[in-house]
């Protein structure tokens, strides 16, 4: 009787530690298995995955196992039997789905996808501060994954990614890309020319669920030519007017809501000798990205959308109210912009001799720097507007290891990965899925940029290569660098309209 | 030359084999690549990957009534002018003060050649400091404040910053490089007059004005010509100083052509718009070049 | 010679005038310099002319090694010599056989040939760069030291030629000649009788050389953007410009990266001269 209901008891707890293992082996990275007698690969795969097509994956992860931890056997020959008490590594079958999507017997890499090791070298034009130490937090969890694997970090500077965009670009064609490049969602993938030279992530989007984590805003930005060519890591908000919270106080003032409090602000603070907005426009590109705020603004989300796809036309008078705002912003403005760059005329606000200025959140990083407590709006007219642009990472199909790149795909999506990118780049995860918890580790600025994200209308930014080919942004941002100096709303306008022509046609 | 023996016949292939690798590079490099690029601005490459559907003339027609490219030129003309007389005359008047027997010429001279050893990079680098003109809200910087404190504050400009002179405040920093050249070149034409020439002169009873205008000169004609050719051409290919000192500028008033061409072909994908600039920019050098070395190597046979 | 004693007060007025034009020039030098010197604080455009309180060479330690956020210029200062020094040596020989063979050995239709390659010195690069950056990619050698010093040899064969070619005709024929009834061959004329004379000749050529493949940019930024590899002038204007590095740095960076060309400058600027006074095709 006693033994009955011990053994009842025990059986029980057998059962109970068998569920709970399986629980544990599901969530973990993958399980040991010692081989009990003679068997072959595929015998493994069949036992674990119901399918003996996954030996790629028993061997692919048994041999990364093996150069951590030489107690795993080395898999040197898949039609080998294994002999009984071989050590193999079963990853599990998301990991397993991933690695088979570009580890199949026919592939370029196959054998290194068979045995790992090797580089990844990840191209970004990340080279300082915050954004560094993003990507560096990136490696980290992508080391914890791929142990096997050396990371490269190639990294080159200078102009926003322009001269990164120049020197990656011939590589590419060349056919020698690097293994993962940093790429603006959206269109500026054009210049790329993804259909011959970037592998579509379609099928790594469905096995990652991402098209459920992504907001819909932002994976039809992600599309182009019906496929998805990079995995986004982080969202930036182009659309913030920055302002000294100390200069408004003193007179009394609240950020504009529209343009005429604005100039009325601006009125005030030129009688008492401070710089109402400041510009910094040494690289070119700041001015025009002050006028796709104000373009924002004028034509409200749905408008500025549609003359992007050429649903509206740019004859519409939100674009001449848009260049009328910038022509009068001109009066206002430092005399010096054409010397400084975005950054370097933010010592106007942080010295009280500036009180304004429109700049991408990245701002708010070099503000921290510098000890600065800034204050922050929507500009006039985008409040529930949110101009957004986001960093992604592609994968070149010349990729020379591309065996490692999908697990760095992975990281660059995986909430992990886009949690401790953000709290260090000064931008916020692409994803939606952050719990409160987890948002609470973000700063404020980041915390409000966050439910705006959750909120607001998405639009694309153009400067920043979301909204329109590398060319048309070209022709865009020159028009309003020649508007700067010639003030002609007319000429201007005709202009942006046939810069819209020649892009659409 | 050489009388050609039996014995020389050999001599003479090999004389041709050493010439023959760099006659090949050259022909490939130069005029092999020119035809190329005359090629692509007349195809339709507007993407990463080479496209050479001819389409005639129309990135040329495109490109003159582009107006970054009009503007271009019209800075060009002004740099150039701008560059070349002011280079000219300065250098011209610092080889004749520095050939009145000076102490320390030496000394005088290396100060005003050594821009000259310099990189336009590092010139732009500097140069862009130097003309940061402040602003009334942060006070004046570099050469404004510099002009204030010697009581010439109307002196104060906006320099590159100003959209009315941007190409001018570029030009002064090129005239700081290469104005010492050409006091060089004129320094040592003045050094080539014979003596004699200008003591005959005295004799006749010329004062020294004189003596300048009917004796040296004269001989610094073929100099000037030169300089305006060197300059020219170094004007008319004005890039790294751009980059490095201003950028194209607001509206762009410190814009070139040479600057909007790389920007084309290796920003935009704009590649039949590069090589288009680029044939205009190599016929404006041809213009001023090709006469140049005919005229010069016709003299050379003819001494 | 006779000096002609002038009025005094006119040559108190040329030294004023050349003392004058000597602090112009001199100007960015200093600045470069007192700002190399200068702590972060310090180093503001606001505060260009005043002397450092504290000379340190702090940020010119930092310009080479780098700093937080950004890589120094030493490895570039490396590259630089890694493309000069096999462009130089390969241009110059290049160049001295062009102009032995054109001085010397002249064949029917050698002059024309050398006028043609003379052109090679004055196009603009700009009308070169689109087939040049295909061609190295076919050779697998764009973005790469080797590309760039194929280029700098290649594009430097025409100045070389022509510096060499008016120096061996300084050099008489008769020398070449009683070689030649010795019994040498074309090589063995060079190696034994012009090449001992060619020293001149190489130090004006390389110096010249040396001058522009240090300071070129055009190609540099064309073919060798890749930080890896990218010449000086290239990480300079890169860190001219950006927000990490303060001026400080930026100052004593284009400073260091003056130097070489400078100490030549300096210290062999009489062979410096003859190689302007050749490249303006003396007239």
């Amino acid at each position: 009787m006693r033994q009955a209901k011990l053994l009842r008891r025990v059986v029980l707890l057998g059962l109970l530690a068998v569920l709970l293992s399986i629980a544990i082996g599901a969530a973990q990275p993958g399980q040991e298995y010692v081989a009990p007698a003679e068997t072959t690969l595929k015998a493994v795969a069949q036992q674990f995955f119901g399918n003996e097509g996954y030996w790629t994956g028993v061997m692919g992860a048994t041999n990364r196992k093996h150069i951590q931890d030489p107690s795993f056997i080395l898999i040197e020959n898949p039609e080998l039997p294994i002999k009984a008490g071989a050590k193999l590594w079963i990853p599990t079958k998301a990991w397993a789905d991933r690695f088979m999507w570009v580890c199949y017997p026919d592939s370029r890499v196959f054998p290194q996808c068979l045995f790992g090791g090797g580089q990844l070298v990840v191209a970004s034009w990340w080279t300082a501060g915050g954004e560094a130490e993003g990507l560096a937090a990136l490696f980290e969890i992508y080391k914890e994954e791929a142990p096997d694997v050396q990371v490269v970090n190639a990294t080159i500077a200078g102009g926003a990614g322009f001269a990164f965009r120049a020197v990656i670009k011939p590589r590419i064609i060349a056919g020698n890309p690097p293994d993962t490049f940093q790429l603006h969602a959206g269109l500026e993938v054009e210049g790329y020319e993804p259909e011959k030279y970037l592998k579509p992530l379609d099928d790594l989007y469905a096995l990652e669920g991402w098209d459920k984590v992504f907001p819909k805003d932002l994976l039809e930005l992600l599309l182009y030519k019906g496929h998805y060519w990079g995995v986004p890591v982080n969202i930036h908000r182009s659309n913030v007017l920055w302002y000294n919270k100390e200069i408004f106080a003193r007179y009394g003032l609240t950020p504009p809501a529209t343009w005429a409090d604005f100039f009325a602000i601006a009125d005030t603070l030129k009688a008492q000798g401070i710089a109402p907005i400041v510009l910094g426009n040494a690289g070119g590109w700041e001015a025009p990205h002050a006028f796709e705020g104000i373009l924002a603004g004028t034509c409200g989300a749905t408008k500025y959308k549609g003359l992007w796809t050429g649903a509206v036309p740019w004859t519409d008078s939100c674009v001449t109210d848009a260049l009328n705002v910038l022509k009068r912003i001109l009066d206002y403005v430092n005399p010096d912009y054409a010397a400084l760059t975005w950054d370097t005329v933010l010592e106007y606000l942080k010295a009280g001799t500036g009180a304004m200025n429109i700049m991408g959140d990245w701002a708010m990083g070099w503000f921290m720097a510098k000890g600065v407590d800034i204050g922050w709006a929507p500009p006039p007219g985008t409040k529930g507007i949110y101009v957004a642009l986001s960093d992604s990472f592609s994968f070149p199909i010349a990729a020379p290891n591309a065996a490692n790149v999908p697990i760095w795909l992975a990281v660059c999506g995986s909430k992990e990965g886009q949690i401790a990118f953000n709290m260090r780049k000064g931008s916020i995860p692409a994803r939606t899925d952050i719990t409160p918890e987890e948002k609470a580790k973000f700063n404020p600025y980041l915390q409000s940029a966050m439910d705006d994200w959750a909120r607001d209308a998405i639009v694309p930014s153009v400067i920043h290569g979301a909204a329109a080919v590398e060319s048309w942004v070209t022709d865009f941002k020159d028009v309003i660098n020649l508007f700067l100096a010639a003030k002609d709303v007319k000429d201007a306008q005709d202009k942006l309209v046939r810069a819209a022509q020649a892009a659409l046609k | 030359m050489l009388r050609v023996g039996r014995r020389f016949r050999g001599e003479r292939l090999i004389s041709v084999l050493l010439f023959l690798p760099s006659v090949v590079l050259v022909g490939l490099f130069v005029y092999g690549f020119i035809g190329w690029t005359g090629l692509v601005s007349l195809s339709n490459w507007n993407k990463l990957s080479p496209d050479y559907t001819l389409v005639g003339f129309r990135n040329y027609l495109e490109l003159f009534g582009h107006f970054r490219f009009q503007i271009d030129m019209r800075n060009l003309a002004v740099f150039t002018a701008l560059f070349v007389a002011t280079s000219l005359l300065l250098g011209f008047l610092l080889a004749i003060l520095l050939d009145q027997r000076i102490r320390g010429e030496g000394f005088f001279r290396t100060i005003y050649l050594y821009p000259m050893s310099l990189s336009f990079v590092v010139t732009g680098v500097v140069w862009r400091w130097l003309l940061n003109p402040g602003s009334p809200q942060m006070g004046s910087a570099g050469i404004n404040q510099l002009l204030e404190r010697l009581g010439l504050g109307s002196l104060k400009s906006g320099w590159y910053t100003d959209p009315k002179i941007g190409i001018i405040a570029v030009a002064i920093a090129a005239i700081w490089q290469m104005s010492g050249y050409v006091m060089a070149l004129y320094l040592a034409g003045l050094r080539s007059v014979p003596e004699e020439l200008r003591e005959a002169a005295r004799v006749d009873g010329a004062s020294e004005l004189q003596i300048y205008r009917h004796v040296v000169l004269p001989f610094l004609r073929p100099i000037t010509l030169g300089a305006v050719i060197i300059l020219g051409h170094i004007s008319l290919k004005v890039y790294d100083l751009v980059v490095a000192m201003t950028g194209p500028g607001t509206g762009f008033s410190c814009d070139v052509p040479a600057y909007f061409m790389w920007e084309s072909a290796f920003h935009a994908n704009r590649f039949a718009r590069g090589g288009a600039i680029a044939v205009v920019l190599l016929v404006m050098v041809s213009l001023l070049i090709v006469p140049y070395l005919i005229y010069s190597l016709r003299r050379e046979a003819r001494v | 010679m006779t000096a002609i004693r002038r009025p005094s007060g006119v040559r108190i007025l040329i030294y004023f005038v050349l003392v004058g034009f000597a602090v112009f020039y001199l100007i960015p030098v200093y600045v470069l310099v007192v700002t190399g010197l200068k702590s972060f604080e310090e180093a503001s455009p606001f505060r260009m002319w005043e002397l450092p309180s504290n000379p340190s060479l702090e940020a010119f330690r930092k310009a080479l090694f780098g700093g937080f956020g950004f890589e120094g210029i030493g490895a570039n200062l490396r590259n630089s010599l890694m493309i000069t020094i096999p462009a130089v040596l390969g241009s110059a020989l290049l160049g001295s056989l062009n102009g032995y063979v054109l001085t010397k050995w002249r064949f029917r239709g050698a002059n024309t040939l050398f006028t043609l390659m003379l052109f090679g010195m004055f196009i603009p690069y700009q009308s070169v760069l689109i087939p040049l950056v295909q061609t190295l990619m076919k050779l697998g050698l764009y973005g790469s030291i080797p590309g760039l010093i194929l280029t700098h040899i290649v594009y430097g064969i025409p100045i070389t030629t022509l510096i060499f070619r008016n120096y061996y005709a300084t050099i008489p024929t008769e020398l070449v000649e009683a070689a030649k009834v010795d019994g040498a061959g074309i090589l063995g004329i060079y190696r034994r009788v012009i090449l001992p004379l060619s020293w001149p000749g190489f130090v004006v050529v390389m110096i010249w050389q040396f001058t522009s493949i240090w300071n070129d940019f055009l190609f540099a930024v064309t073919i060798a953007q890749d930080p890896l590899v990218q010449p000086v002038t290239v990480a300079l204007n890169n860190l001219a410009g950006s927000f990490i590095v303060e001026w400080n740095v930026q100052m004593a960076g284009a400073l260091l990266a003056a130097l070489p060309t400078l100490l030549v400058y300096i210290f062999l600027g009489r062979y410096f001269m003859r190689g302007l006074l050749a490249g303006s095709l003396k007239g």
